[in-house]
């Protein structure tokens, strides 16, 4: 066993977890955060995606003890309970960039991974960045849609 | 009793309204199958045979055991009459049937066949346990290729049949070799329809408790169909139908994946019944590719007899279907699904389909997004372009010759559909205009002229499906066991909100949503005070769930027949309540007025609650303010559209990219034009994945080769582009919300698409298809085949 501290979702939170516990594990199990889904088995799926001190990673492919000392982000944890969506969030369901919901976690997070790098992307732009993520309901139309669209709010509300 | 809110903003049939589904979805509390986390749950492992096809000689199962946290071990002897699946479908008389044990007993069938079943207290200790556990194998040969598999002499799948033949379905409908003879030209191709991983999103996922006060148990499972899979697992497992609720939460995505009963969910009640625990299962991607059904497999053999003049005179379609190693709910009827459709939106006079069903050692297949009908628009849209090629004719020009025209419906087709309504002028009139359709054939020409290395190709897809399954007198006289009908309660609650109960089960196509716009506009109550309830047996009791876009075209018809149902009594009591003939009593936007008198009022809420109170009834009415129906369909519904693609293929890599895809689509009246076109993007995608990038492959020991995400290729974001979607309106006439079915046409239309556009590229160099999915290799072997004289 191995003692971390970690803030999740704004919570400061110390464990003992096994060496080998992937981290989207002792999100799911420990800790009962089940927003984050599992997609797939060989890291190809992007559902099971996080913010990591800011930057977009899958949490099936790391380690709970490789996030320890870091502050990790979940699709619970970027709207304050009863406060407002993040711009990514009601783009999404502005644009209808969602239909069964799985891939939703992991895209919206990987989208504002995405727009804090690249403020203003092209469609291909936002193409190439979304890679990691798959989505098998809404043939990305919309997601793409939605990732623009809320590049243009936050663009706004910014300067 | 709460304020009651008048709706003051028109209809809500037809408004684009966004989704009620997301709030929950897009903050991360949805409700999937694998975040139940019950006390005291087992959890339970399943360990697969690595081989295709072999004898089970021993298992030895005592490591395992001794690994601190496995409680048990089963095999095939602990359950040896257990079905782990079974087939609602036997297509025709002389079929022959599988039993698909919940654990093998003596033989494993394909790679993946379940051999071994751990439970253990912990998720990661059920899984490790898998490894200790020693099977001793002895090799029987794989039965891979379905041709070879018809041989005299070929190793047999299922021993006691003498034959790996499951059956011959035939439809001869006209007299196809009279037309044949007066044909000038008889067109003939063998086109591959390969074999599909579903692959939603959300891998399977199940949990069965029993519940303690009652012998009741709970299954929740990530499946499309709660109400058909209760029935099922009372009758394989024996306990009781009345003691199983079953409930399908959040969804992730089905495609047909998730209309099956798999033994993880029979074998997850039968233990946890035995162990008075609750016992819970989830896939990984991995098992998803060979533990869960298969979609497409066949192999069609296609004539068309066609004159000088480009009539088309009669189709021949012999098919070849791969099984897998069992039939599962629907496997044998998925192909037969498709026989009425082989003449898509053609006027002919004759249609012979043969389609022989063949046992191999493969994961079983069965439904999967469109099941039977991509298959056979695929055949027909591309033999109509090979026919238009051999006459030297335009693509189009063909179609518009022999499709039948707005003015002949209803038309009823050689197959024997009546097809009630239809405007494949006006669907492709539009299509061309949004496509550029005569600016890209001059670049073509020009790129043609100028030996461009990367050529660009038209492809056309002018489709039309069959929604809404089904008439139950229909489905009865195809052998299938199940009615095809839908349920739906309206419940105005004492408060004035409502409860819409719903045997559809969706799993992203938005019910919740569209369900609230149909019964608003006919209840008038807003959108905001209607809870959709779906999938669980226990809450929606009656219910053919969501499969074969049948949830609008046959669901929709039970929501209006309950709303309206509601409404009457509603106006029952409030006449009485206004002292007024019922007759003098109008309805509008949720308000009951008595006619010339319109302060004379109340609303449907009100109502609700002197229903609840039943104080001042009219004499002899029960009390509570409720509308129910169930519809059995009269027919089906007819969905088309024109599709349009185009191709730019590199003649010296094989590449090939999609640089525009027009769909206009005709589903009739739209409930929800924004969930519309998300279904027509998802299926596009699907259908445009089978063309360029997916296909399950085996070697020729019966091995899965494309056995995870990294080896099967699910397209992402940076290998589709955006769509051009549009639609024409032309009501249903067989559906009283004038609405057709819109979940599975994008991917019926858009296959034959793209490969159509992509051999129109190739044409001038003489090929003819082009294997899917059109991978680099694939097109650059059919280049050079084409070059070397032979066929692809
Ligand atoms: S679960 Fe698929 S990438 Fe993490
Ligand atoms: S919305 Fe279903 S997988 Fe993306």
């Amino acid at each position: 066993m191995t003692h971390i501290g970690v803030t999740v979702d704004g919570t400061h939170r110390h464990a003992d977890v096994e060496p080998r516990l992937l981290l989207v594990h002792w999100l799911r199990e420990d800790l009962g955060l089940v927003g984050t889904p599992i997609g797939c088995d060989t890291s190809n799926c992007g559902a099971c995606t996080v913010l990591v001190d800011g930057r977009s990673v899958k949490s099936c492919s790391v380690l709970a003890v490789q996030v320890d000392g870091k502050e990790v982000t979940t699709i619970q944890g970027l709207t304050v309970e009863d406060g407002e969506w993040h711009p990514v969030q009601k783009a999404f369901k502005e644009c209808h960039g969602l239909q069964c919901g799985y891939c939703t976690p992991g895209m919206v997070l990987a989208s504002v991974d995405l727009l804090s790098e690249n403020p203003d992307p092209t469609e291909e732009e936002i193409r190439q960045g979304l890679e990691g993520n798959l989505c098998r309901c809404t043939g990305y139309h919309n997601i793409v849609k939605a990732v623009a669209t809320a590049a243009a709010e936050m663009r706004g509300g910014t300067s | 009793m709460t304020e009651t809110v008048m709706r003051t903003d028109g209809a809500a049939i037809g408004r684009a309204d966004r989704r009620k589904e997301d709030a929950r979805l897009l903050t991360g509390r949805t409700n999937w199958t694998d975040n139940i986390q019950l006390p005291g749950t087992l959890h339970m492992a399943t360990l697969r045979s690595s081989m295709a096809h072999a004898k089970i000689l021993r298992i030895d199962t005592s490591a395992a055991l001794a690994l601190e946290g496995v409680l048990h071990v089963y095999t095939g002897r602990d359950f040896p009459e257990l079905a782990g699946s079974t087939c609602v479908w036997p297509v025709t008389d002389d079929i022959r049937m599988s039993h698909y044990p919940a654990i093998c007993t003596d033989e494993v069938k394909y790679a993946g066949d379940v051999v071994a079943v751990v439970i253990a207290n912990d998720r990661s200790v059920a899984a490790d346990a898998l490894d200790l556990i020693d099977v001793d194998y002895e090799h029987l040969p794989a039965v891979v290729d379905m041709e070879e598999a018809l041989k005299p002499g070929a190793p047999l799948v299922h021993a006691d049949m003498g034959t790996n033949e499951c059956y011959v379905a035939r439809m001869p409908c006209g007299d196809y070799e009279a037309v044949k003879a007066r044909a000038d030209v008889v067109v003939k191709r063998r086109f591959i329809n390969q074999r599909l991983i579903p692959n939603p999103m959300e891998p399977r996922s199940v949990v069965a408790a029993p519940m303690g006060m009652s012998d009741e148990i709970t299954l929740w499972s990530a499946t499309q169909i709660p109400h058909v899979l209760r029935v099922l697992l009372a009758l394989l497992t024996g306990i009781p139908e009345n003691n199983i609720r079953v409930v399908a939460p959040d969804v992730g995505g089905g495609f047909g994946a998730k209309l099956q009963i798999y033994r993880e969910e029979v074998l997850a009640l039968v233990l946890a019944k035995r162990l008075g625990k609750p016992v819970k299962w989830t896939e990984t991607r991995s098992e998803h590719m060979v533990a869960t059904h298969h979609g497409r497999d066949q192999i069609q053999d296609i004539e068309l007899a066609v004159t000088k003049d480009g009539t088309i005179l009669g189709m021949k379609v012999d098919l070849l279907a791969d099984m897998g190693a069992y039939l599962q709910i629907i496997t044998p009827g998925t192909p037969l699904l498709g026989m009425f459709m082989y003449s898509g939106i053609y006027k002919m006079e004759a249609l012979d389909f043969t389609c022989t069903g063949v046992y191999t050692t493969k994961t079983p297949t069965d439904a999967y997004r469109g099941a039977g009908r991509p298959e056979a628009t695929y055949a027909i849209e591309r033999i109509v372009d090979e026919a238009a090629a051999e006459l030297g004719m335009e693509p189009m020009e063909f179609r518009r010759k022999n499709w039948i025209t707005h003015e002949e419906f209803p038309y009823t087709q050689i197959a024997g559909l009546t097809y009630d309504t239809g405007n494949y002028e006006a669907a492709t009139a539009r299509a061309i205009e949004l496509f550029g359709y005569d600016e890209l054939r001059a670049e073509q020409k020009a790129r043609r002229e100028s030996g461009d290395p990367v050529q660009l190709g038209i492809g056309i897809s002018t489709f039309t499906e069959m929604c809404g399954l089904a008439p139950s007198r229909t489905l009865g006289a195809l052998k299938y066991v199940a009615g095809g009908w839908e349920h739906c309660t309206i419940r105005a609650l004492p408060t004035g909100k409502i409860e819409l109960v719903t045997g559809t089960s969706p799993h992203g196509q938005g019910h919740e949503t569209a369900w609230s716009q149909i019964a608003s506009d006919i209840i008038g109550v807003p959108v905001e005070d209607i809870e959709v309830v779906h999938g669980d047996t226990g809450r929606a009791p009656y219910g053919m769930d969501t499969y074969g876009s049948r949830s609008l075209a046959v669901g929709g018809q039970a929501i209006k027949l309950a709303g309206e149902r509601l409404v009457e009594k509603a106006r029952l009591i409030a006449a009485h309540q206004l002292e007024a003939n019922p007759d003098d009593i109008e309805f509008t936007a949720g308000t009951y007025s008595v006619k010339g008198d319109p302060e004379k009022s109340t609303t449907i809420q009100a109502v609700a609650f002197e229903a609840f109170t039943a104080h001042n009834l009219p004499d002899g009415m029960e009390p509570t303010l409720s509308g129910e129906s169930t519809v059995d369909p009269l027919d089906f519904s007819y969905p088309h559209g024109t599709h349009l693609a185009a191709m730019e293929v590199d003649t010296e890599t094989g590449k090939v990219t999609l640089r525009k895809y027009v769909a206009v689509d005709d589903c009739g009246v739209q409930i929800n034009p924004m969930i519309v076109e998300g279904q027509v993007h998802g299926g596009l995608a699907q259908g445009i994945a089978q063309a360029m990038y997916e296909g399950a492959l085996y070697d020729n020991d019966g091995n899965l080769l494309t056995g995870s995400m990294g080896d099967y290729l699910l397209p992402s974001a940076a290998d589709l582009p955006s769509f051009v979607t549009d639609r024409t309106v032309t009501p249903s006439t067989t559906h009283p919300l004038g609405t057709k079915g819109i979940g599975e046409a994008g991917a019926i239309a858009s296959t034959p698409a793209i490969i159509n556009g992509v051999v129109d590229a190739l044409r001038p160099l003489g090929v003819t298809d082009v294997f899917m999915p059109a991978s680099p290799q694939n097109v650059w072997r059919a280049i050079q085949n084409a070059q070397a004289g032979g066929a692809r």
